[in-house]
């Protein structure tokens, strides 16, 4: 039996998506820009498509600026407000525990000479509120905090973070890519700024993104060129993307996330019968779809490549499984030591998970778990 | 990370895996850096030379791909040897034994070796107590 329960890192392309991208690809393959029925066939596609994600939003189809990936998104919207808005100030305040795609991006503007904080998370990863707060100065330009977490699946207050933001006057951006269409936001209601979102979490296909822009934030250009998607971003529209983008959102079922949710709780608790074993993030407001755990006395790679080995896709915050050989920053900031980290997997589910393959999980993962502890000179039976 | 064919093929069919009760040498080593454990266990013996050999080598590791399969190589190549030869094994013996290892995880093999050698001084160190003791 194979099963993958790797749907974080990507998820199959949705059979009705991959019409949709073969149409827009083989058929009405034009270019959106082009005056001939051709053009104006892709620009009508790209326009509803734009339209239904916005929609999903609450937002209007003009705050909607397709990128090529959630990780363009969150440069776009980063660095952007920052080049933009410099002349306001220089700091920038983000947490301990984003994706990369934001971290380094931070990290770079502080070689660009703009000034960064890093707030600190509890020990299940949420943002210390009080601590946004205080760290909010004069010059303060943007607040960058992610939704969900893409490692443990702490989902952050950012309706709370919306709030302080708007009162403080500082632009906020969230990446939701993980939570998109998981857990519902509601632009009129939810005062973020600007959101980055990506299609291949979701079963659409992979090389599309959105950021969501609030009609009246400026932010600069990222690639110059044509002046496409409102001159943020140039470069002829992936039409086929932006169409299995929209056709992904559309299979959006509430009960799938129901189904996750009931699955995941399974795993936890079956996985917990492991001894010596440590849930990472929290019980509650936790994604729908999110598993992590580390297992004390083993490492993660080898972990993933045994478990590989029994059909199980997993993957792992381990330091050996990095280039940088370092521990995931997230399971640092949530206060596991450098051992623990090591044994951390990572099991995250899509709405075709089904209960036989999380059952074939929960048979193989002790075993294999067994198996590494008896060749550790760490691991003494208790 | 790409491992070759015969890092893979090492790590999942160890050899030479467990304890061995009342060893003659062991040796501990760990890299501070990643959290890798790696404890070698030896027993020694004579070949027909007389000369003294590992006559029996076993491993635990605590640690990644690369730290289990350098771990199960190192015992491979050591079994038999020689103590004077098995202190000459080094990092870059074992990995090329694997088909090499990425560069990232060179350290790793590094452990296996280091480990055998502490394995040996530990049985050498004790030799030498024993012969003093036998001596009063």
């Amino acid at each position: 039996m194979k099963t993958y329960l790797d749907n974080a890192a990507t998820t199959k392309v949705a059979p009705e998506v991959m019409e949709v991208i073969k149409e827009y690809s083989t058929e009405k393959y034009g270019n959106a820009s082009s005056l001939h029925s051709f053009g104006r066939k892709a620009r009508d596609a790209l326009e509803k498509a734009r339209a239904r994600i916005a929609k999903e939003l609450n937002a209007a189809p003009e705050e909607i600026i397709f990128t090529a990936s959630g990780t363009e998104a969150d440069n776009l919207a980063i660095k952007e407000t920052a080049f933009f808005h410099k002349d306001k100030g220089n700091h920038i305040i983000t947490s301990k525990i984003e994706h990369p795609a934001v971290k380094e991006t931070c990290r770079f503007l502080e070689e660009m000479g703009f000034e960064v904080t890093y707030l600190d998370v509890d020990k299940n990863g949420f943002v210390d509120l009080k601590q946004l707060e205080k760290a909010i100065k004069k010059n303060t330009i943007l607040v960058s905090i992610m939704h969900a977490n893409n490692e443990i699946g702490t989902i952050e207050p950012i309706d709370k973070i919306g709030e302080i933001c708007r009162k403080k006057g500082v632009i906020f951006h969230t990446d939701a890519v993980q939570s998109f269409t998981k857990i519902p936001i509601d632009v009129k209601k939810i005062k973020a700024d600007l959101i980055s979102l990506s299609a291949h979490k979701i079963h659409g296909p992979k090389g599309i993104g959105v950021l969501y822009k609030r009609k009246n934030v400026k932010i600069g250009t990222l690639i110059h060129g044509g002046g496409h998607e409102f001159g943020l971003r140039s470069g002829t529209e992936n039409v086929a993307g932006a169409v299995g983008f929209a056709k992904a959102v559309d299979l959006v079922d509430k009960e799938d996330i129901a189904k996750m949710k009931k699955l995941r709780d399974k795993l936890i608790d079956g996985l917990m019968k492991i001894p010596e074993t440590i849930l990472n993030g929290p019980k509650d407001k936790r994604l729908c779809n999110n598993v992590n755990v580390a297992f004390k006395y083993i490492e993660g790679e080898a972990l993933v490549l045994r478990l590989d080995d029994e059909g199980v896709a997993a993957s792992t915050g381990s330091a050996c499984s990095s280039k940088s050989l370092l521990p995931s920053h997230v399971l640092i900031a949530i206060g596991l030591k450098p051992r623990e980290a090591h044994g951390s997997l990572r099991l995250s589910l899509s709405k075709y998970t089904n209960e036989e393959e999380v059952d074939y999980a929960l048979k193989v993962i002790p075993k294999v778990v067994e198996e590494l502890r008896s060749i550790s000179p760490l691991w003494r039976k208790k | 990370m790409q491992y070759s064919k015969k890092v893979l093929e090492a790590f999942k069919h160890p050899k030479n895996i467990g304890e061995i009760k009342n060893p003659d040498g062991l040796g501990k080593i760990g890299n501070p850096v990643c959290g890798d454990l790696m404890w070698i266990y030896i027993k020694v013996g004579k070949n027909k030379e007389g000369q003294e050999i590992i006559k029996d080598i076993k491993f635990k590791t605590f640690g990644c791909v690369a730290a289990i399969a350098s771990s199960s190589m190192l015992t491979e190549l050591a079994k038999g040897k020689t103590l004077k030869e098995a202190k000459k094994l080094s990092n870059k013996d074992i990995a090329d034994a694997l088909d090499k290892l990425p560069a990232p995880k060179m350290h790793c093999s590094n452990l296996a070796a280091d480990g055998l050698k502490r394995a040996i001084e530990d049985y050498e160190k004790k030799k030498s107590l024993k012969t003093k003791q036998d001596k009063k």
